[in-house]
């Protein structure tokens, strides 16, 4: 959301720059050449809202413009739309500006943004990249061995900005992959096993010449499960989340089958934002994205829209879900254990990270933790990198007995 | 077959018993134009299979069907050779002398003949020399892992296959290719970069009338108001399943079957099945109230049929 406010200037310039082109085209008999100017200029305007358009559906939509014509409004709406955009996600934002540029409509009026909001995630900004965020003179080397350690068993909420920094290449180092298990796909085994490789076995007797060689086997390959990953952002989280994401970031970053959501007063995927490999930036991305930070709870909403628009669907089918939350919900209990149950039914494995519960006298009191702990695989802590270390170990091992 | 504009595409689908609405429409006429794969997207049941059905009904080309699942690969997606067969002339060729005869490149030449090549769908797809163009389906893309992903992008912006055995089979015709998702997982930006790309919706009341008179035409012209209206409300509901198109046609037959001419509480407790495939959902409409869900439907249908000349 923020990225299309910044950017409603862009669309502005662009509109006037491109608004001759667009005008005459539109009214006049239209060469080739003419459609894909139409079609670099709304392309350059979409890329301006922050949509990705790569040059080929630029050359698609000026071929589709080709093949529709320009004279009405419908067949340009809709060529425009099945060529250059790719997600449900960017509809709204190509709606208007697509309303901008072939209609000439102002792309602010009707459409009263809140001002963007500021979260800054990264807090190594502020105190400047050549301050004291990396310490890289060699007399403190010995010295930052045994600060590892201590931020080792360090509590997430007592971090100092600087550490939060130096925990992000700590948990880069963690290696969360889920358990094994069994594929369709088949691969070639060193062993006698009961399916025969007959390709191999018909290459080596060729080799042979026609000699009947040796015979060849495989055997079910393996594969990593998915990894879901739901970070609660809400306001009692806060002190925690600002590490936890980093976490998030280092496993989304790290493999393939990992997907992120964040729960707050709503349900955001931040999978995309967070693929770069680059902390800072995808730290940025995912601020942006997600509008909720620090804000209220309803997990069991969340879970809800969750389990609506991608666990049942297959996201969670056979996966591994890892709710990072401390259980404090301002909705219904009764929802959130709906909704866990759901997710139950669907989840080769839940496991929730509590990182309250590493707190002396801890009971599980808060009425959404309450709630939702017997639909729970695992409890286990996240209150600092040992404790996300003990959660890679829990989550490779394959272990679905350890309730 | 190259239609003229998507009024032709609407107008031929609707006589094949495809509704579309103006989106779908033009995202049709444009990937039998450009030559382009379409990729559709959208809610379960909202028709996108379906459309491919259609389409080969239509242009008469072969439907070449490849649902994916996890760990699909090429020897069940694209070609395998019948090893089987293969040792059994390699044996043959042994027993007759020849493999001390023949040189061992034409032994291997006679083994991967391609009388001994198994076609799977994408080979069928553009290895097809007769008849109109087939229309592929490549359902649930999501299913298949990347790298099966990566392969098709290779299948899909050439239409050409590579057989090291063999060489590189071409289309002679692009087959007219549909892709669909259900997004449990992002299709990669390469391939969506490829196709064209159209999110289906659930359609508007008008419209799903019209596609239950279409197909279930023995069904009353009001009921089929009726029953549209219902499941559109059901849709509000918050349910786990919202009823797709395909559950309005199914809950009209059956009610249409049962000799019913208005909706009351009776048909629907009977009937509720053919609609909501979930517990906590028949629990979630009876506790909603049947007396109120048709007091709407009969709203929405008054209005619609005040609204349209009869």
């Amino acid at each position: 959301m923020n990225t299309e406010t910044i950017n409603t200037e862009t669309i502005n310039t662009e509109t006037i720059s491109t608004e001759t082109t667009a005008t005459e085209t539109m009214h006049t008999e239209t060469a080739p050449n003419d459609l894909s100017r139409i079609a670099v200029a709304f392309s350059r305007v979409l890329r301006g809202t922050g949509i990705k358009v790569p040059i080929s559906s630029t050359l698609s939509f000026g071929e589709a413009l080709g093949a529709v014509g320009v004279e009405r409004r419908e067949p340009v709406y809709w060529a425009a739309m099945s060529t250059l955009v790719h997600r449900p996600e960017d509809r709204e934002v190509f709606d208007r500006a697509f309303r901008a540029f072939f209609e000439h409509l102002e792309s602010t009026d009707g459409v009263e943004e809140p001002p963007p909001m500021r979260i800054t995630l990264a807090v190594d900004d502020e105190t400047g990249d050549g301050g004291e965020g990396e310490p890289s003179d060699d007399p403190q080397l010995e010295l930052r061995f045994s600060a590892v350690e201590v931020l080792r068993h360090k509590d997430f909420a007592e971090y100092t900005d600087d550490e939060l920094h130096q925990a992000q290449t700590l948990m880069t180092r963690l290696r969360l992959v889920g358990s094994p298990r069994r594929s369709l796909r088949l691969c070639p085994s060193p062993r006698t096993t009961s399916r025969p490789d007959l390709r191999r076995t018909v290459r080596a007797s060729l080799r042979a010449g026609g000699e009947p060689a040796r015979r060849h086997w495989r055997e079910p390959a393996t594969r990593s499960r998915r990894l879901v990953l739901l970070l609660d952002v809400s306001g009692s989280m806060e002190p925690y989340a600002r590490g936890l994401v980093r976490f998030v970031h280092a496993a989304v970053a790290g493999r393939q089958r990992v997907e992120a959501f964040s729960l707050g007063t709503r349900l955001t995927r931040l999978t995309r934002e967070l693929k770069s490999r680059d902390p800072d930036t995808a730290l940025r991305a995912a601020a942006s994205r997600v509008e909720d930070w620090s804000g209220g709870t309803r997990l069991g909403e969340g879970l809800r829209v969750f389990n609506d628009r991608w666990g049942q669907r297959g996201m969670a089918r056979g996966a591994i879900v890892v709710i990072l939350s401390d259980g404090w919900d301002r909705g219904d209990p009764e929802v959130l254990a709906e909704q866990m149950q759901r997710l139950g039914r669907v989840a080769y494995r839940v496991v929730w990270v509590n990182p309250l519960k590493v707190t002396p006298g801890y009971a599980p009191l808060a009425r959404g933790m309450a709630a939702a702990l017997p639909h729970v695989d695992s409890f286990v802590e996240g209150h600092s990198i040992e404790a996300m270390e003990e959660l890679c170990r829990v989550i490779t091992a394959d272990d679905r007995s350890a309730r | 077959m190259t239609p003229n504009s998507p009024q032709d595409v609407a107008q031929a689908l609707t006589d094949h018993g495809y509704l579309p609405d103006d989106g779908l429409a033009t995202a049709v006429f444009l990937a039998m134009s450009l030559k382009r794969p379409l990729m559709l997207e959208g809610e379960a049941g909202v028709g996108k299979t379906e459309l491919a059905k259609v389409l080969s009904a239509w242009t008469g080309g072969e439907l070449i069907r490849l649902q994916c699942y996890e760990g699909i690969d090429i020897a069940q997606a694209v070609y395998d050779w019948d090893y089987s067969r293969q040792l059994l002339h390699l044996r043959a060729a042994e027993a007759t002398g020849e493999t001390q005869t023949k040189s061992s490149d034409d032994l291997e030449a006679d083994l991967y003949h391609e009388r001994f090549l198994v076609k799977r769908a994408l080979l069928r797809a553009i290895d097809q020399r007769d008849g109109p163009p087939p229309v592929l389906l490549i359902d649930e893309i999501d299913r298949a892992d990347d790298e099966f992903e990566a392969y098709l992008l290779e299948v899909l912006s050439d239409f050409q296959i590579t057989i090291p055995e063999l060489g590189v089979i071409q289309a002679s015709r692009p087959p007219l290719v549909i892709l669909t998702s259900n997004r449990t997982r992002d299709v990669h930006d390469a391939l969506k970069r490829r196709c064209l790309y159209h999110w289906v919706e659930h359609p508007d009341l008008a419209r799903e009338v019209a596609i239950v008179k279409l197909r279930v035409p023995d069904v009353d012209e009001r009921l089929a108001g009726q029953v549209a209206a219902a499941v559109e409300a059901m849709r509000s509901m918050n349910l786990y399943k919202p009823p797709g198109v395909a559950e309005t046609i199914d809950w009209a037959n059956a009610l249409g079957r049962l000799g019913v001419l208005d909706l009351d509480e009776r048909s629907i407790a009977t009937t509720l099945g053919t609609v909501l495939k979930y517990r906590e959902d028949h629990q979630r409409v009876e506790e909603h109230g049947f007396g109120d869900i048709i007091r709407q439907a009969m709203n929405r249908s008054g209005e619609r049929s005040g609204a349209s000349p009869t």
